[in-house]
C-alpha cells in the first residue's frame, strides 16, 4: 500500500504527517522525494546507510566527425543545442531524451553519464528509510524520484512517500504509483489556495484522497470549510499544539516520545488504512 | 553594417522588447541601405532554452552587433562563440537607440542576468 503525502506549498507539515504515520507503523518504507531539501531523514537518524549515485545522460559531440547539419538543434525541444562554427551543448537544459544521439546522421554525437545526486537507504527502528538528494543547481529531481520509487516496485508493505511541494512535475511522479493521496492542509485562505492546486492534480491522476487539517485552533477553519463543500474526506484534524511543535523542531518523532501522539497517528493511520482497502 | 533588436511588432514605430529570448520580433536593420526586415522569433513560445534559440537566429542572421535591454547566460554563452557585439539600449525607442549607435554613444551590455527560468518569463 503506496500512501503519498502532499500539500500545494512548504511547510504545512508533510513531513510531520508522513514520518509519525511511518514511525507508528508496525513496518514500513519511508521515502523522502522532496529531493531539493530532504529533511526526514533528520527525524529518523536512520542507520546502516548505504548510497547509490544517480547520475543522467548527456550528449558530447565529436567534433571530427559533426558536419553541422544541425539536424539535432532543430529537433531538440528544450533548445539544448546550438552550432555556432561548432555544436554547443547546454548540459543544464539538456533533458536527457537522447533524441540528438539518434537522430545524428554522422554519430558525432554520443551519451556521457553526469552525476545529478544520490539516493540514500538506511533502517530506523523498524522503518527503512530512502532519501534522494539532487545536487544543488541541478534542473531537475525527476531521475531520482524515479529511482526512488523503483525501491516500491517489489514492495507489498506499507509504504510512505513525502512529497515535494506544490504541484509541478516533480510532484505529478512522485504520486504517480500511489494507491492513496493525503493532503496536509492550514486553516488559512492561503491554505485554501494550496490546498485547492493538490486537490485538482490528485483529481486529474483519479487517485482517491483525503485530507489531514494541520495546525488547527478554536473558531473558523477556510481548508475544513472547503473540504465540506467539495466532499473531500477529512482523515484527521492536528491541533496547533506547542508540545508538538517543540519535538518536531528538535528533531524528534512525536509518535516514538509522547503516548498521545502515538495514539493520534494511530487513529489517523487506522482511518487511512480503512479509506484505502474502501 | 547589419545590427539586430528584438521588438514588440513588426515596425520600425513599435517599442524595443525587455525580453531578449522571448521577444516576439526581432528586427533586422542594415544601417547602410537602411532596410529593415522583421523576423517571427520562432524561440517566444519555447517551454525552455529560449534564449539559446534566439541567439542562434540572430547568428544565422549574419549581424555585427546585438542591441537589447538585457540578455541571459545561455544567449551570452552562445554570443561570445562569435565576433557579434552586444550593445545595452538606451531607451525603448527603435530609432533612438539606432542614432546612438551611429553616433558611438552605445556603451557594451556587460551585465548578464542568470536568466529566469520558469520564474518570471512565461
Amino acid at each position: 500500500m503506496k500512501i503519498a503525502v502532499l500539500s500545494g506549498k512548504g511547510g504545512t507539515g508533510k513531513t510531520l504527517v508522513s514520518v509519525n504515520l511511518a514511525a507508528v507503523a508496525k513496518e514500513s518504507i519511508y521515502i523522502d522525494c522532496d529531493v531539493e531539501e530532504p529533511n526526514g531523514h533528520l527525524y529518523f537518524k536512520p542507520e546502516d546507510i548505504e548510497s547509490e549515485e544517480i547520475s543522467i545522460k548527456i550528449p558530447f559531440v565529436d567534433e571530427t566527425l559533426c558536419h553541422g547539419c544541425r539536424k539535432c538543434t532543430d529537433f531538440c525541444r528544450f533548445n539544448a543545442l546550438a552550432y555556432i562554427n561548432k555544436l554547443i551543448v547546454f548540459d543544464e537544459v539538456c533533458h536527457s531524451c537522447g533524441g540528438c544521439v539518434l537522430i545524428c546522421p554522422e554519430k558525432a554525437l554520443a551519451e556521457k553519464e553526469k552525476i545529478i545526486g544520490e539516493v540514500q537507504s538506511g533502517v530506523s527502528e523498524k522503518v527503512t528509510v530512502i532519501t534522494g538528494i539532487l545536487n544543488t543547481g541541478e534542473a531537475s529531481g525527476i531521475p531520482i524520484i524515479k529511482k526512488l520509487l523503483s525501491h516500491l516496485a517489489e514492495n507489498k508493505g506499507l509504504s510512505f512517500i513525502d512529497c515535494p511541494p506544490g504541484s509541478a512535475c516533480i510532484v505529478m511522479e512522485s504520486i504517480k504509483d500511489a494507491d492513496y493521496c493525503i493532503f496536509v492542509a492550514e486553516p488559512t485562505l492561503f491554505g485554501v489556495h494550496n490546498l485547492n492546486m493538490v486537490y485538482e492534480l490528485v483529481t486529474l491522476f483519479d487517485k482517491p484522497h483525503g485530507v489531514v487539517l494541520n495546525k488547527c485552533l478554536e473558531g473558523e477553519n477556510p481548508a475544513e470549510k472547503f473540504c465540506l463543500e467539495k466532499g473531500i474526506k477529512i482523515l484527521g484534524k492536528i491541533p496547533f499544539d506547542n508540545e508538538l511543535g517543540t519535538l518536531n523542531s528538535n528533531a524528534l518523532i512525536a509518535v516514538r516520545e509522547e503516548i498521545k501522539y502515538r495514539d493520534m497517528f494511530s487513529s489517523l493511520l487506522q482511518m487511512v488504512t480503512e479509506e484505502v482497502q474502501a | 553594417m547589419k545590427i539586430a533588436m528584438p521588438v514588440d511588432d513588426k515596425s520600425m514605430e513599435t517599442t524595443v522588447c525587455q525580453s531578449f529570448g522571448r521577444t516576439p520580433y526581432f528586427l533586422i536593420y542594415d544601417t547602410e541601405s537602411k532596410e529593415s526586415v522583421f523576423l517571427d522569433n520562432s524561440a517566444a513560445a519555447s517551454q525552455g532554452g529560449a534564449g539559446i534559440k534566439a541567439a542562434q537566429t540572430i547568428v544565422d542572421n549574419k549581424v555585427s552587433a546585438l542591441l537589447t535591454p538585457r540578455c541571459g547566460e545561455n544567449a551570452a554563452e552562445v554570443m561570445k562563440a562569435t565576433h557579434i557585439q552586444m550593445y545595452k539600449t538606451i531607451n525603448d525607442s527603435i530609432k533612438d537607440n539606432i542614432e546612438a549607435l551611429n553616433a558611438g554613444n552605445l556603451s557594451l551590455l556587460d551585465e548578464i542576468h542568470a536568466g529566469f527560468h520558469n520564474h518570471g518569463e512565461k
